[in-house]
């Protein structure tokens, strides 16, 4: 999916590269929050390791290969500011070093491969790691599911970055389809292998997977033949000690808002593929729309995976619906967690006056 | 680590290209790629000049065409989707050798085309007339976050160590007979990834504590300050001066 120049018209490419700047400028600070001085060399070396595991093929089927894109990988394994930064950076070097991806498209790139990726991903984990019981298993099926809208909604967007600074004439809705059709199937290859990292790296060191850090059991020493808790180490951490009444309220937060999303977007899916664009119909009809499906985004670097014509109206209209819940589940965990640190922030106060 | 140290897209060479301070360069390549999007596409002749100015630069900095134009395949997959685009696009249609082909899409293609190839040529020579520190350099000097660079910089030198880690376990695993067929070896490649993973975060571990035992403190030392004086400023802008004023005829025209 890297852009290159010319093809996003220069207002866009410029507003996209402010967007890029700010967002860069918010995860630096919240990556200092995540890492402190330990920034550069970790985020340094995950770096590294997106830029390498990038050039790990996955063999498909006889022939093709694709490779991983790594943002919800990024974000789940090290947070999604780090994980934004991580994935800027390589974006960086590729458009600066390698010419992959234009220089001036570089903010389009880092918006929806970077920055759309990382969030939804992170959203959409933390919401299903809240939601389903606590586990390794959940952990696992929670980076399914958000790697595997991650890439379609990186597709949207940037469906939404061309359907506004487009320099060609190419109809939106044949864009969406094809955008969209293609990026469902790499977010299923791209999910199953993101799935199977975490979980490997969760079964050996927990501790590095920044997305299950609620799952960090506390040390428990056995004295006299009995289970003691451990004297807590330097610091406590601070999220540790919320009230089982608090958890379970969350929680179902977090299932009234899945479900009444799930319930929204479909809905919205049913009226949308009831109502197919005129244009779609016209080229479907005209028997040019196959060709559309099968190369119009050959840009993307997974565009290998082998992918025929996979897009029909209901499969469009149910993509819209996942797509929606998407969205649905990040804004709402926006309004959730600015919430949410309105009332830790409140918590903290009395404990630390107690402390003292 | 020494040797390893230039990137494979580097070509040595003491050309006054070569010689120019870094930041100089990426403001000349990013305004003169700048410049070329803003190009009216119907101006043909402009984006022509373009590709003769930079073959220009080309030849001051020694780079040979062959090379230059070895490295322009990276953008194969692009020039697929624009040869596709004159089929999709819609608009009025005209007939050449039997072929319908859509006015609107043949100028879409042309227009990435165009700007794609020249966008591409410019930073690969930029990459190929510049030496990896000296770009992380000229980005620190052109105010992009030290943080950032501070990674950027980190990546690059590690990169090679982590590539060079997963090669040892790809031939780990191929002398152990393991193949990688098709989607049932993902499980054995992503348990890779996950090492692979494991191994980088915990390197960068060792890499702070060592900074941290060197004095680190959160920024690294400016040792190598680069400045650029005016006849160096000029020198390098003198390509998007011309591409602009390019520009301008072409617009005007």
């Amino acid at each position: 999916m890297h852009v290159p120049d010319g093809f996003i018209n220069a207002p866009t490419s410029a507003v996209t590269g402010v967007v890029a700047a700010g967002a860069i400028a918010v995860s630096l600070r919240g990556a200092r929050r995540e890492l402190d001085d330990r920034t550069a060399p970790l985020a340094g070396l995950v770096a590294a390791f997106i830029f390498a595991v990038q050039m790990l093929n996955f063999p498909v089927a006889a022939g093709t290969s694709g490779h991983l894109l790594g943002g919800a990988l990024a974000a789940i394994l090290v947070g999604p500011c780090t994980g934004v930064l991580c994935v800027s950076v390589v974006l960086l070097m590729q458009g600066i070093l390698f010419a992959d991806g234009g220089l001036t498209a570089l903010g389009v790139n880092i918006t929806d491969m970077a920055i759309v990726t990382t969030v939804v991903a992170y959203a959409v984990f933390r919401g299903l790691v809240k939601v389903l019981p606590r586990g390794r298993r959940s952990i696992t099926v929670a980076s399914f599911v958000a790697a595997v809208l991650s890439v379609p909604a990186a597709a949207v967007a940037f469906t939404f970055i061309y359907w506004i600074g487009g320099t060609t004439d190419v109809s939106i809705g044949k864009v969406a389809t094809a955008m969209i059709g293609v990026h469902v199937l790499i977010g299923i290859g791209e999910a199953v292998i993101t799935a199977l990292t975490v979980g490997a790296v969760v079964a050996v060191r927990p501790d590095l997977v920044h997305g299950a850090r609620d799952l960090r059991q506390k040390l428990r020493l056995r004295v006299h033949g009995e289970l003691v808790d451990a004297p807590a180490a330097d610091e406590a951490p601070t999220g540790a000690r919320t009230p089982v009444a608090a958890r379970t309220s969350r929680r179902t937060l977090w299932v009234t808002g899945l479900v009444t999303s799930l319930v929204l977007a479909g809905f919205v899916s049913f009226y949308a593929s009831a109502n197919p664009d005129g244009l779609e119909k016209v080229a479907a009809d005209k028997g040019i729309d196959k060709k559309a499906e099968e190369h119009a985004s050959a840009d993307s670097p997974l565009a290998d995976y082998g992918v025929k014509d996979v897009t029909n109206a209901r499969l469009s209209g149910g993509l819209a619906g996942v797509i929606g819940v998407g969205t649905t589940v990040v804004a709402g965990s926006a309004v959730f967690w600015a919430v949410r640190r309105r009332r830790t922030g409140d918590d903290v106060s009395p404990t630390a006056v107690e402390n003292v | 680590m020494g040797a390893g140290h230039a990137h494979r897209l580097y070509r040595h060479g003491h050309s006054p290209v070569h010689g120019l301070p870094p930041h100089t360069k990426l403001a000349a390549v990013f305004a003169f790629v700048v410049v070329v999007v803003s190009t009216p596409r119907e101006a043909m002749w402009a984006f022509g000049l373009y590709a003769v100015l930079l073959a220009l630069v080309a030849r001051h900095a020694r780079v040979p065409a062959g090379f230059l134009l070895k490295r322009l395949l990276i953008e194969v997959p692009f020039v697929a989707f624009a040869v596709l685009m004159p089929f999709v696009a819609e608009g009025e249609q005209v007939d050449v050798l039997g072929l319908s082909l859509s006015v609107n899409g043949l100028w879409g293609a042309w227009n990435v085309l165009a700007k794609g190839t020249l966008g591409v040529a410019a930073s690969v020579l930029l990459a190929s007339t510049t030496e990896l520190r000296e770009l992380l350099l000229g980005l620190q000097r052109l105010r992009l976050p030290p943080l950032l660079v501070q990674i950027a910089s980190f990546m690059i030198r590690y990169g090679d160590v982590i590539a060079d880690e997963m090669r040892r376990m790809r031939i780990a695993r191929e002398s152990r007979g393991f193949e990688a067929r098709g989607v049932r070896h993902w499980g054995v490649l992503a348990k890779s990834a996950g090492a692979l993973f494991i191994r980088s975060y915990e390197r960068g571990e060792r890499v702070h504590l060592a900074m941290i035992s060197r004095g680190y403190a959160g920024s690294m030392p400016v040792i190598d300050e680069v400045t650029a004086s005016r006849a160096q400023w000029s020198y390098a802008l003198t390509l998007p001066f011309v591409a602009l004023l390019v520009c301008v005829l072409g617009w005007s025209l």
